[in-house]
């Protein structure tokens, strides 16, 4: 090593660096919790003042009510409001809203699980890639986009029923929309098609969890359990599905409280009937029932926190 | 003889957790100095406060006569090689060296000639294009020395820099970084809590135990004459033996140490002492003791009839090698 | 070792493996030909006849244009608001310690776990009680919201991986904060960013059901698109502009991928 002697310094202790950011490094170094707070603020300040105040400001008018004959709010505090929730109709809603979002869930864990585990287990180097991207790209293409895509396919004149015309299934087909409840005049106006357009459009939040903790399985684990003479159903049974469930759980989380939130696409594609969303919707909207609508978005808050509950206990946020 | 690094009284407390306690410690120019004790000792905290990482809750700290106090680690003549090397993983290893000449402005020919010396210097001349995640954990060792020998610090901080190679590699390295604060004259101060590692490399040892130091003299003061019990489990595999068989066997009384290889087969006097185990190591065979219901453990040459498991010898050791430590009991 | 016989799937889980990927990306594909059909009044399969005449119709269009302009606007703002909050609160909450940092995280994360249209409804109310006006700066307002939560995803993954021992050699060996800053920080944090701005845009690009709540008379584009779903006009254009908006958004979260492959979880998981 060459002297070179400028780099030569005969100090031990260098002088403070002379300017501003010399000085201010400086400052910052003593006091860390300046430091800190200089990070923090901004950003709190955003979501604490802007996002928490606005929820608990809406929050708040769900314990006011509307005065039936000058429609205007009553500021007097009170729970007639969310007493109104338990009216047939307005149980009716929650009911639907809540029992489509469990089907759905449950159809997505079904159909998303042989995704997830090929691509957790199967696919190697760039298939696994391309599985990945594969996921990720519904995932996050526009949501209206797809939408709209299941309003082409439901459609009466649309390709589903032209596929199922070629096969000669036609029948099927008009036999499924005979069916009470499910049924309806076309896909594109019967719980069906919400049905479909839900589980597809939410699908991509249930497999990447499931895959995430399928890859957390060791095969070891697959193969003792086959070397110890289980038969593959009972491997799956018994070792894969129960290590896989937090993962599972963990997606159900988007699928339940996605579905329970959504306005848009029980308007776009399904029957004439309400979903919580858009009771919302119609009651801040067109009504002008503010304590109402607010009362309303309690439920989905109410459910999902019991859900986040139990997904907690059952170790789902460690598969997140 | 200049003192390089003074801690007066210095403490260092995490909440209820003393990891320094009141040391007071003085570096010499030029030494090659090692902290030597467990994990959570306080060993890796007294350098971090040379550095500047941490700064004391009491005591005063001077680097070659100033105070350190108050003084961020980038105003510090002091560079360290970590324990993990922190190599910048979005720089190639000539840029890795050059780093603290860039910073203190020097232009980038002169820098990257400087850097190309120091990895002359550590045996690694046209790396320098690499990727720190293409060398090998020894490779990336010798970096991180160049990277802090670069800037001509006048005190060398090594964190455990040898607990991630591997043995053969370890004792070549402390030869070479023995042989390199021979020749440039930095003062080395060096972390470890392995005792051959602080025995064999440096000119005078601390040894620490919940934050203070147990003693602090030279390898050899700590080997054959450890100031407590501690200090000789810790630092050798010697026999520590209670009063009762100091009084018995050298008429004082206290806890005493006695090396393995200070005892000898006689063939009359000293003690009777049965064999409890014989293991062949090579040159040297070791043996288990049974002396008066106190265990022990010798080192004997291997040459001529060893003693078998089972079989009464006759064993004795000069009486200095009887060292009695300073414990209470 | 592993036997060839299982590292071949069984054939049943390839077929609904397989499957399961063409209900996902056959839809998206089914835009593409629309696009170009020569059915004007119905969504007829199969087409009747294909034409490159719509996109013409839909170029001379100035409410796609607007809608564009004010999506791409809202959206570039929002994302560089998101940047700096996200980017802030990762620092905070990954390279230190206080007191809170777990609530810190929840509340980032928050925007996005409720459902948007309690985001959307909230927001909407205080700003009426509030009595600001609806203008694009309320729009914005709520996109930035919800975009800080993956900058702050992306960025707080690469922080974890960016050791401490790092900045703590810069230090070492002689930067002030602001040079540690510049030639350690910076550089590692880079494509983690630039990812994650790349998701924020793709996000507020996309957004719906917060904006149809804080947007009054101004139309983004999905608005624009949700306009033309519950009542269609000219359903050839809206085709067109579907197929563009695909494109229009393939293009960052492929680049956020291929930014974050090695190493991070691409922050897909928390949209």
């Amino acid at each position: 090593m060459t002297a070179t002697s400028a780099t030569e310094s005969t100090l031990a202790i260098q002088p403070p660096r002379e300017g501003l950011t010399g000085a201010l490094s400086d400052l910052l170094w003593r006091r860390p919790g300046l430091l800190l707070a200089l990070m923090l603020t901004p950003p709190v300040l955003w979501l604490g003042i802007i996002y928490l105040g606005s929820l608990f400001a809406l929050l708040a008018q769900s314990f006011f009510s509307i005065d039936e004959f000058s429609g205007l709010i009553d500021y007097q505090p009170t729970l007639k409001t969310y007493g109104e929730l338990f009216q047939p109709s307005n149980l009716d809603i929650i009911l639907r809203t809540v029992l489509m979002a469990a089907i759905v869930t449950i159809a997505a864990a079904i159909v998303g699980f042989p995704i997830a585990y090929y691509a957790a287990r199967y696919a190697q180097g760039r298939w696994k890639a391309l599985f990945y991207v594969g996921v990720l790209l519904p995932l996050w293409s526009s949501y209206l986009v797809k939408i709209y895509a299941w309003k082409l396919i439901l459609a009466k004149e649309g390709i589903l029923t032209w596929v199922f015309g070629k096969l000669y299934l036609g029948w099927l087909l008009d036999a499924w929309l005979s069916l009470p409840v499910i049924g309806g005049n076309s896909l594109s106006v019967s719980y069906t098609g919400t049905f479909l357009v839900f589980l597809y459009v939410w699908l991509p939040f249930m497999i990447l969890p499931t895959k995430a903790a399928l890859e957390r399985v060791p095969v070891s684990l697959l193969e003792a359990s086959s070397d110890l003479g289980a038969t593959p159903a009972q491997t799956f049974r018994t070792v894969l599905f129960p290590l896989a469930l937090p993962g599972i759980v963990a997606g159900s989380i988007f699928t339940f409280s996605l579905t329970l939130g959504d306005y848009i696409i029980p308007q776009i594609v399904g029957s004439s009937r309400l979903f919580i969303g858009q009771a919302v919707y119609a009651h801040q909207g067109t009504a002008g029932n503010i304590p109402l609508a607010a009362a309303f978005t309690v439920v989905p808050i109410v459910i999902m926190g019991l859900y986040l509950w139990m997904a907690r206990r059952m170790g789902a946020f460690d598969a997140l | 003889m200049t003192t390089a690094v003074l801690f007066a009284k210095v403490s260092r407390h995490f909440g209820a957790v003393k990891a320094v306690d009141g040391v007071d410690l003085a570096i010499r120019e030029g030494e090659f100095f090692a902290m030597l004790g467990p994990s959570g000792s306080g060993k890796t905290t007294c350098l971090r406060l040379i550095a500047g990482f941490e700064q004391p809750t009491a005591g005063h700290i001077e680097i070659f006569g100033e105070t350190a106090e108050g003084v961020p680690p980038y105003r510090r003549n002091v560079n360290t090689v970590f324990q993990d090397y922190a190599l910048f993983p979005h720089m190639n290893v000539l840029d890795n060296v050059a780093y603290g000449l860039m910073i203190r402005g020097i232009g980038k020919a002169e820098r990257h000639s400087a850097a190309e010396d120091a990895l002359t210097l550590v045996q690694l001349p046209s790396y320098g294009a690499r990727r720190p995640n293409q060398l090998s954990g020894g490779q990336r060792q010798r970096v991180a020395l160049a990277r802090a020998l670069i800037n001509k610090p006048k005190v060398l901080l090594l964190d455990e820099p040898l607990g991630a190679l591997d043995l053969k590699l370890r004792e070549s390295m402390q030869e070479e970084l023995k042989a390199l604060q021979k020749r440039l004259g930095i003062t080395f101060v060096f972390v470890t809590h392995d005792q051959s590692e602080a025995l064999s490399m440096a000119d005078r040892v601390a040894v620490f135990d919940h934050g203070r130091i147990m003693q602090l003299g030279s390898p050899q003061d700590i080997y054959q004459r450890p100031a407590s019990r501690f200090v000789a489990d810790f630092v050798g595999s010697s026999n520590v033996l209670p009063p009762d068989f100091a009084n018995k066997t050298s008429g004082r009384y206290g806890w005493a140490s006695l090396r393995p290889e200070a005892i000898r087969i006689v063939g009359a006097g000293g003690y009777e002492a049965r064999v409890t185990a014989s293991g062949y190591l090579g040159g040297l065979t070791r043996l288990g003791l049974d002396l008066y219901g106190q265990k022990l453990v010798a080192l004997v040459p291997s040459n001529g009839a060893v003693p078998k498991e089972g079989d009464s010898i006759r064993v004795a050791w000069t009486p200095a090698d009887l060292h009695l430590m300073e414990d209470e009991f | 070792m592993r036997s060839d016989r299982q590292n071949r799937a069984p054939l049943a889980l390839k077929i609904a493996a397989g499957a399961g990927l063409l209900f996902l990306h056959l839809p998206i594909l089914l835009i593409f030909v629309y696009a170009f059909t020569t059915e004007d009044k119905s969504y007829q399969w199969p087409p009747p006849g294909f034409t490159l005449k719509w996109f013409a119709v839909t170029w001379n269009r100035p409410d796609v244009w607007d809608a564009l302009w004010l999506s791409l606007r809202v959206a570039t703002i929002s994302t560089a608001i998101a940047l700096v909050l996200g980017t802030l609160c990762a620092a905070a909450v990954s390279q230190t310690r206080f007191f809170g940092r777990e609530t810190i995280s929840l509340l980032v994360i928050l925007p996005i776990a409720l459902p948007g249209i309690i985001t959307g409804i909230a927001l909407r109310s205080a700003f009426n009680i509030a009595e600001i006006p609806f203008s694009v700066w309320t729009i914005i307002l709520g996109h930035a919201t919800f975009c800080v939560v993956v900058v702050y995803n992306n960025a707080v993954a690469r922080f974890r991986r960016l050791s401490g021992s790092l900045l703590e050699a810069s230090a070492d060996l002689g930067a002030n904060g602001f040079q540690t800053l510049r030639y350690i920080i910076l550089p590692n944090m880079g494509t983690a960013l630039l990812a994650g701005g790349m998701l924020a845009f793709a996000l507020s690009f996309d957004e719906v059901i917060v904006t149809t709540f804080t947007a009054g008379q101004q139309a983004t584009l999905p608005i624009w698109m949700l306009e033309e779903l519950v009542r269609p006009r000219q359903r050839p254009v809206t085709n067109v502009v579907a197929m563009v908006v695909v494109l229009v958004t393939l293009l960052p979260i492929l680049g956020a991928y291929y930014l974050t492959r090695d190493g991070d979880q691409v922050a897909g998981q928390g949209k």
